[in-house]
């Protein structure tokens, strides 16, 4: 019997396979940042030991930054400590680091791939659930703990069970204006948060492969969300293109060598997955949450649902709270839900792609009154190539703020927060109670939905705008 | 680490469903550097609500948190494992873990007991015929137990056997895996040369 791509990538990474015992699997890549490191590296010096391959080890600064004043030292004092001690931790352990001021400074999630460190094949870590995201290359790549984290510092293995396979299978093409956090946020629903729970989760199916690199980034990287160890793309011609010539691509003949491997990683025609959902993607539109985890969405075009509408009593009960939280009612068009803020950005939609997208829709229109627009590029290579191509001044044209580089509103810790009750479309990946500050009120969204939804002030797509004269 | 063989305390109904790491622990309270002291941050937002479980005295001394499906979703963040255990918690029952939380609380020796949804149900019945009543999370039978006689409440839970074994002896998992010194090196030294450096 054939391989699975995921088995394929696992095999090729176990140190050591002893029965009745997790595999030891070896780290390709280690990614850190601020917030998840420091008591790994204290770890390290209570047991007086060293990282043992510091150069396959990056470190950047990107969700306790402010995206403002970013040349100035961190006026929180503890944000600055904790900025301080991965610096220092970085410094003494000898760890490449990315600080705030760098022009290689972003979310780890984007700047693993715009350095060309993200490829085919490869086992990514982070102290970070979002590293899922690196699975669009055809890598396994995923979030863990800080003892995990100090243990690959330590090792630059892990121990892992070997986690079982399931198949996404998106035939068709998606509609035009369709996207694919839309996608992502359809299947969510459909599985509900717990459903790929104990997979490796492999996407496939035409409407996989037609996506870019950074649509496949922001699918993978809501993998995490319906509860998948990783989420991964088999690469193809897109994945290689995407990669050639990035700083830290393999070159010359190791570039040869290199894409040889990696056409080599797809799942073997007799092959068997546990578990296998299909979906067809031309049935698909925009799509929006309305709840307080990433499974209660429903199509923009849909009303808010009523406790009601659910048999499960847990889902009755989930519902009749996030209502509550939200402060929302049953029944009423998704389309007339007035919104504050709108957040694009993140390790989800924070790329150059989206930003694009989202200047396209607001290029000569203007935000809604009473209604801010925060624009956030998910890296300083971001900020500066959307500069070149004059985004910011389209963005800024519209009444958007145009900020630095980070995890910024995406998660409630740096500067960047919602007020209590305010409510947000965000084009993030959690809308957990409170996740963008104490109290806020959270629709995920896509890049288009979000653009629109700044213009008109109420959860809207482009197709809802005036046309432009 | 700690040994884990067995605990007993009181037990805190936590009913809710996809409890996730943000609520367990909101991300400002994530900036400290250590590893103590979260427990300020344990379910922050619902301790404003004074109806919230822990608000209630019976539960001052909970130690054994029996919460719904989907516990510890979202984010990776340890701390959540900490903020609990800090807080006093020993162990967690739920029907269904979030892969990373159980596998962060695996490493920091808090028990993550995953149960039937109907042993959930069982212990919330009985914790509000007998609140402040004391549940027993047994690793070495993996077993929960709660109260006598008619009403008592026994059955088995999951956790995986590596994990057990390793909290059963209090093992540090990279002290283990440094041991296995000698295969790592030799993955090593089979590695292609085009896999990427950061130095
Ligand atoms: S952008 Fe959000 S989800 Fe992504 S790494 Fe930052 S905080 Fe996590």
């Amino acid at each position: 019997m054939g391989k699975t791509l995921s088995e394929k990538v696992w095999d090729e990474h176990v140190v050591r396979s002893a029965p009745g015992e997790p595999d030891l699997l070896y780290i390709d890549l280690h990614l850190l940042h601020e917030v998840t490191s420091p008591q790994a590296f204290d770890g390290l010096r209570l047991a007086g030991r060293t990282v043992r391959r510091p150069d396959l080890t990056l470190a950047t600064e990107d969700h306790n930054v402010p995206t403002v004043d970013w040349d100035k030292p961190i006026a929180d004092p503890v944000s600055r400590t904790q900025v301080e001690t991965l610096r220092k931790n970085c410094a003494d352990f000898g760890v490449r680091l990315h600080p705030l001021g760098d022009v290689e400074q972003g979310i780890v999630h984007v700047v693993g791939p715009q350095l060309g460190l993200t490829q085919p094949g490869m086992t990514i870590v982070c102290g970070d659930s979002h590293t899922s995201t690196h699975g669009a290359f055809g890598a396994i790549a995923f979030g863990i703990g800080t003892s995990e984290v100090e243990h690959v510092l330590a090792t630059q293995t892990l121990t892992q069970a070997r986690p079982k396979t399931m198949a996404v299978t998106i035939n068709g093409s998606l509609p035009e204006g369709v996207t694919a956090k839309d996608m992502v946020l359809t299947l969510i629903t459909h599985t509900g948060t717990g459903g790929g729970q104990g997979y490796i989760v492999e996407y496939r199916g035409q409407a996989i492969e037609e996506l870019s690199m950074e649509g496949r980034m922001t699918v993978c990287n809501m993998s995490i969300e319906w509860g998948a160890k990783a989420g991964l793309i088999a690469p193809d011609q897109t994945t290689f293109d995407y990669i050639e010539g990035k700083p830290e691509a393999p070159k010359g003949a190791d570039w040869d060598a290199a894409v040889a491997h990696w056409k080599t990683l797809r799942t073997d025609d007799d092959a068997v997955f546990d578990r296998e959902i299909e979906l067809d993607a031309s049935t698909m539109t925009p799509f929006v949450t309305w709840g307080t985890n990433p499974g209660q969405g429903a199509p923009l075009g849909a009303t808010i649902p009523s406790p009601d509408d659910f048999d499960e009593p847990n889902d009755k009960v989930a519902t009749e709270k996030a209502l509550h939280y939200m402060g929302l009612e049953a029944g009423t068009p998704l389309r007339e839900v007035k919104v504050d803020t709108v957040f694009v950005g993140s390790c989800t939609n924070g790329r150059i792609e989206d930003l694009r997208l989202a200047a396209s829709i607001l290029e000569g229109r203007h935000v809604a009154d009473d209604t801010r627009l925060l624009v956030v590029p998910g890296s300083v290579r971001v900020r500066l190539q959307a500069e070149a191509e004059g985004l910011d001044k389209v963005f800024l044209a519209a009444g958007a703020e145009w900020r630095g580089a980070g995890c910024s509103m995406c998660l409630g810790m740096n500067p960047d927060q919602l007020a209590p009750g305010e409510r947000s479309a965000s084009t993030s990946n959690r809308n957990f109670e409170g996740r963008q500050g104490k109290g806020g009120r959270t629709h995920l969204v896509s890049v288009p939905v979000a653009a629109a939804t700044a213009v008109r002030g109420t959860l809207s797509s482009p197709a809802d705008l005036a046309a432009l004269a | 680490m700690d040994k884990f063989t067995t605990h007993t305390g009181v037990g805190v109904p936590l009913k809710r469903s996809n409890v996730d790491t943000d609520q367990i622990i909101p991300a400002v309270y994530l900036k400290r550097v250590t590893r103590t002291g979260f427990e300020d941050g344990l379910f922050a937002a619902w301790r404003n609500d004074p109806d919230f479980v822990l608000n209630d005295p019976t539960y001052a001394s909970g130690s054994v948190l029996v919460a719904g499906p989907d516990f510890g979703t979202g984010s990776s963040r340890e701390h959540a494992v900490w903020a609990l255990q800090n807080y006093g918690f020993r162990a967690v029952i739920s029907s269904r873990f979030a892969d990373i939380f159980r596998g962060n609380s695996g490493k920091a020796g808090l028990v993550a007991a995953q149960v039937d949804e109907k042993v959930v149900q069982r212990l919330w019945d009985w914790l509000e015929d007998n609140p402040g009543g004391e549940v027993t999370v047994d690793l070495e039978s993996r077993t929960v137990r709660a109260g006598a006689g008619e009403d008592a409440v026994e059955d088995s839970f999951d956790i995986d056997d590596y994990t057990r074994w390793r909290l059963l002896e209090g093992l540090d998992d990279i002290g283990i895996t440094l041991g296995h010194d000698a295969d790592i090196t030799d993955f090593e030294a089979s590695r292609p040369s085009w896999k990427p450096v950061t130095a």
